[in-house]
């Protein structure tokens, strides 16, 4: 009994403890503060094993305490947040692992751990979050602790790109924070429940509804990089490899991402909001930005701002499976938080690898980087056709279910969205793919660096092989149990039938 | 009890003074401690006795007004108490250190904190308006004396203009206070409001409430009577700034939130309610706007003041013939926002004292880098800084939560716009100092590291100013403790 | 006009004066006469304007007393602040040194 209450905080505590640790440990403390790292990953890890297992079974986790008159802090464990807390537990892992290996020898190394750590906290907030005051708590927790990260180089360009940050998500903010009071004003502290608190709402209230709603998809739109909110993300990608790695597919965006799928189901319902004629505007949001996403890719020459691009493009999906009126729609948008986190990780860590080891930052510096860095260049391939579509990879399965449920639904131009963004997706990537396995490689790489026995540091490569096997098996299995895919369905069958 | 517990806030504070003026500052350090110690129990004791019995008036020394001093002890002086005790000891720990001790003319920072503190504590229990005024002269004078320790030209100048400023602003209020004493014969605030609320308002008691309020939002620097304000905090050693901006500023808003809250209802109008909460949306703008133009660290925090002071006076038309519940939220959300500036901005100045301390430059440029030396004064100042810019999980974020709320709930929507940009504004300040100290410059590798205990004490600050956003539930509950008419003159 | 109202306008007249020497003269040793005329004005009206059955009111001469201790207390300090003032700077007023005066001044 007593552990279902401090479960949730404990799984918080694990990386908020690690922060303060982390903080207080000397710049040159590099064995302790990785062992404090992976240690806290794990642990975490290990807690969130245990709460999907107690939410399977249907365990209540939870815990809440008034925090100003009128508001609770409610933190709470069900379906959906466990599909993030899990998302974000694996890759924290790895992508901590990573981040020892990239950083060996900056400087600020503990600057950049104990904010890293923070920034997980945050992310773990948002998942476990049981009502939007409280979601709203560790959203803006996340802005402050990921702009030290997006600085974190200190240059110039650095802190141009965090100002467009702060600016972009500082504002989101502020209009999420007011369309939370408001919708406080109307209908009071509304808990996080399936099926939503809306079925049956009063239609003097339809005005206000619609408004709010407008509002909080547009404060959280910005992170979660919905057209036009999308400016940040490109800029953005000066910051570390591991750090573009964890906003892009665990953190920020999908935090965005995360909240509007809250929105929809938790707080509105997805009945009402169908009611309140919210969804299929949205939709041809989401579906635009999933086009003007890819067609923008298609001109980059910068391997990372390519991959912000494509990230733009692949979180409206999310976005879109939710919007489809539908059981199976929905799960495919669901199930795509977490394919595309895992196969954007996936590119974005080779990205990393090839800068490391190569030195290669632009798309015309690549061409036969498949010879040198073999391992690397398969993992890139994994997730480039993964994010294709290609069977039996992640994507396929998202976009397979999430097209199902469009046919479903009755909206038969997703199907022709889904088409025309695949075929985008393979034009942007497979020019990449011909130019890694079917060009002579330079004599001189811009900046090339060696480790023993493996192609880079031991460090980077095991976590990028990692998280390509990954994207390959949550394909291939995906019909077993706790497989991304039946999750979604777990979290589907109880928002529609409460 | 009840009277050992007075004499111990407002007479031993005196006696510290007066202690302390005979000895030299090393000395008057050790006696400041032992000091401390027990305005922090006798402050904890009064709280501990309002929670057990309940608030209640007390006549000094026996005599009730209007020959005697009455006080007023409800929950809400108390919560004012306990954050004076935890504010002043905090800048008196740190001032012992940070303070230079060889300068003959510093053995008067104590003597004139400890007459500060009196004043303070005379404020937050004063029940009668003609103490009140005696209070706020004790904290003016000891204050500007604080400032002008200084020493240069430039800390007497700065001292001189808060010193007309406030003299100017008391006897705006004193004149305010004979103008209703002449109409209702009463000088007790509760007895006034008995007055009132059985006969019509008298003609001119409108004059007298708005001089009062005029001269008291002259001494808290209400947009535009604000310009003395910057260059005495910023000019100001820290711990000094620190106590000025926490403390001093809020006593003056105290009693004028006070007499709205007790005449505003009869006297008042909406026009009035209104024209007061635009001055403090217009101080929210252009303070934060002046704060993020300027060179100097400390006065871009002094600025900030400007705005965050602002803010408080949304209390006015957010209380002005409202429904019960919203007027609450507002007033909740006011002595938060108090609570929160008092915390951050001690923890703000403190750590900016350090930074600059251990830079050897005021200018902001002069930070780059610094991020990588000093960790604990940048943690505390970042900290502080999320609280005024009212982000979760702050004090100060709470209180901008409770005012949107009686914003929204009074249908007075445009306030609305003035704190969520309030908000964005203050990012703009506080993120600029970050973005300086995160630049890498290749020169910078000089710092000279300021002693442990000068760190600690900002960290705690903001510490508690993070935590209260957290606990507000339980803060804000001191401040609703029951109080017993039955002893109303 | 009853003799309380006098006192009570003479008092007002005062204190509009005081504020505008107050405000206007750049003179400090001016502006700090113009603060204690200010003050009479107030004292003034405190002990002028209330009647006490027919009389004066006793309470606020007693207050006023209070009074008078707290302005001369402010005016003594506020002396002891311009004679340092203008031993560091050499000023009367408190304008701004303009930037070529600054570094020196008078030590």
């Amino acid at each position: 009994m007593m552990l279902s209450v401090w479960l949730p905080v404990l799984a918080l505590m694990t990386s908020l403890l690690a922060a303060v640790v982390i903080f207080a440990l000397p710049e040159q403390g590099y064995r302790l503060r990785t062992a404090v790292n992976l240690g806290a990953a794990l642990v975490k890890l290990g807690l969130v094993v245990v709460m999907v297992w107690g939410v399977f079974r249907g365990v209540d986790y939870g815990v809440s305490f008034t925090m100003a008159p009128g508001v609770a802090f409610v933190l709470k464990a069900d379906a959906l947040s466990m599909m993030f807390a899990g998302l974000s537990a694996v890759l924290w892992l790895l992508t901590t692992v990573y981040a020892v290996g990239y950083l060996e020898d900056s400087p600020n190394r503990s600057r950049f751990f104990g904010f890293f750590s923070l920034c997980v906290a945050s992310t773990m907030g948002i998942a476990l979050a049981g009502n939007l005051f409280t979601f709203f708590l560790f959203y803006e927790m996340l802005t402050l602790s990921t702009y030290p990260l997006v600085v974190h180089r200190g240059t110039e360009q650095a802190l141009k790109a965090g100002r467009t940050y702060l600016i972009y998500t500082l504002t989101g903010g502020a209009v999420l924070l007011l369309a939370i009071a408001w919708l406080q004003g109307v209908a009071g502290d509304l808990p996080f429940r399936e099926g939503g608190h809306f079925t049956e709402n009063d239609p003097a209230l339809h005005t206000s509804l619609i408004g709010i709603f407008v509002l909080l998809v547009a404060g959280l739109g910005v992170k979660a990089a919905v057209f036009p909110l999308h400016g940040w993300l490109p800029q953005a990608m000066v910051a570390p490899a591991p750090v573009s790695a964890l906003l892009h597919a665990v953190a920020v965006v999908k935090a965005g991402a995360f909240g509007i799928v809250r929105v929809v189901y938790n707080i509105y319902g997805v009945e009402a909001s169908s009611v309140l004629g919210v969804l299929e505007p949205l939709a041809w949001l989401a579906a635009f930005t999933i086009l003007y996403g890819s067609v923008r890719a298609l001109w980059q020459v910068d391997l990372k701002r390519l991959l912000a691009f494509s990230t733009v493009s692949q979180v409206s999906y999310i976005i879109l499976g939710i919007c489809l009126f539908g059981p199976v729609g929905a799960a495919g948008g669901l199930v795509h938080l977490l394919h595309q986190g895992i196969m954007k990780i996936t590119l974005f860590f080779c990205a990393g690898n090839y800068a490391e080891t190569l030195g290669i930052h632009r798309l015309d510096e690549m061409d036969g980087a498949g010879r040198r860095m073999p391992a690397t260049s398969f993992a890139f391939t994994v997730g480039a056709f993964g994010m294709i579509g290609a069977p039996p990879l992640a994507g396929f399965i998202t976009k397979w279910t999430m097209g199902t449920g469009a046919l479903d639904a009755g909206m038969d131009w997703v199907i022709a969205v889904l088409v025309l963004s695949s075929l985008l997706n393979a034009a942007y990537f497979l020019p990449i793919l011909h130019r890694l396995w079917f060009r002579d490689p330079p004599r001189q790489w811009p900046h090339e660096r060696r480790w023993g026995r493996l192609e880079t540091s031991a460090w980077l490569y095991w976590p990028t092989l990692v998280t390509a096997v990954v994207t390959i098996l949550a394909g291939v299995l995906a019909s077993l149990p706790f497989s991304p895919l039946s999750w979604a369905e777990l979290i589907v069958l109880r928002e529609y039938s409460p | 009890m009840t009277l050992w517990l007075m004499a111990g806030l407002l007479f031993t504070p005196l006696a510290w003074a007066v202690l302390t003026l005979l000895t030299d500052f090393r000395w008057g350090r050790w006696v400041t401690s032992f000091g401390i110690l027990v305005q922090v129990l006798v402050s904890l004791g009064l709280w501990l006795t309002i929670a057990r019995d309940g608030g209640f008036y007390y006549g000094l020394g026996g005599w009730d007004a209007p020959l005697g001093i009455e006080l007023r002890v409800d929950g809400l002086a108390v919560t004012f108490v306990l954050l004076t005790a935890v504010v002043a000891s905090a800048c008196g720990w740190h001032a012992g250190v940070y303070i230079d001790p060889d300068k003959a003319w510093h053995r008067y920072f104590w003597p004139l904190f400890w007459f500060l503190w009196s004043g303070l504590n005379a404020v937050w229990l004063g029940g009668d308006l003609f103490n009140l005024y005696v209070g706020l002269e004790l904290i003016s004078l000891s204050a500007v004396g604080l400032v002008a320790l200084g020493g240069k030209a430039a800390a007497l100048r700065a001292s001189l203009r808060y010193l007309l400023a406030a003299l100017l602003g008391s006897l705006a209020y004193l004149l305010g206070v004979a103008l209703l004493y002449g109409q209702f014969g009463s000088l007790s605030i509760a007895g006034v409001a008995t007055l009132l609320a059985d006969n019509p308002a008298p003609a001119g008691s409108g004059l007298a409430l708005a001089l009062m309020v005029t001269g008291l939002s002259l001494k808290t620097a209400l947009f535009p009577l604000h310009q003395w304000l910057p260059p005495a905090h910023g000019i100001a050693k820290s711990p000094v700034s620190a106590l000025l901006s926490a403390l001093v500023v809020k006593a003056s808003f105290y009693i004028a939130a006070r007499l709205w809250l007790e005449f505003g209802a009869t006297i008042g109008s909406f026009a009035a309610a209104q024209l007061v909460g635009l001055l403090g949306s217009a101080a929210v703008v252009w303070g934060s706007w002046l704060a993020f133009r300027q060179q100097q660290l400390k006065q871009v925090v002094a600025y900030s003041s400007v705005a965050q002071i602002g803010y408080l006076f949304l209390l006015f038309p957010l209380t002005y013939s409202v429904s019960e519940a919203v007027s609450l939220q507002a007033q909740q959300g006011i002595t938060l926002q108090v609570i929160s500036h008092g915390l951050a901005k001690a923890a703000m100045f403190l750590a900016a004292g350090n930074l600059i301390l251990s830079v050897g430059s005021g200018r902001i440029e002069a930070l780059a880098g610094v991020s990588r030396f000093l960790p604990f004064s940048l943690f505390s100042f970042g900290l502080a800084g999320v609280s005024l810019m009212s982000l979760p999980p702050t004090g100060g974020f709470t209180a901008k939560w409770l005012l949107l709320q009686a914003s929204l709930g009074s249908g007075q929507w445009w306030w609305v716009a003035v704190l969520l940009a309030g908000g964005l504004l203050s990012a703009a300040y506080v993120f600029r100092i970050y973005r300086a100290s995160f630049l890498e410059r290749p020169e910078t590798d000089r710092f000279y590291h300021p002693p442990r205990s000068l760190e600690v004490i900002p960290l705690i600050l903001a510490l508690l100013s993070l935590g209260l956003g957290l606990a507000s539930e339980q803060v804000l509950s001191v401040m609703a403790l029951p109080f017993e008419e039955a002893g109303a003159p | 006009m009853t003799a309380s109202l006098l006192y009570a306008l003479a008092g007002a007249v005062l204190f509009g004066m005081g504020l505008y020497g107050l405000l206007r003269l750049p003179h400090l040793l001016r502006k700090l006469l113009a603060f204690n005329i200010m003050g009479s004005g107030v004292f003034l009206v405190m002990v002028g304007l209330p009647q006490h059955r027919g009389g004066a009111d006793p309470i606020p001469q007693a207050l006023v007393l209070t009074g008078i201790v707290v302005a001369i207390a402010a005016t003594a300090l506020a002396v002891v602040l311009m004679r340092r003032y203008y031993h560091l700077s050499g000023m009367t007023t408190l304008e701004e040194p303009s930037p070529e005066q600054r570094p020196g001044g008078r030590r």
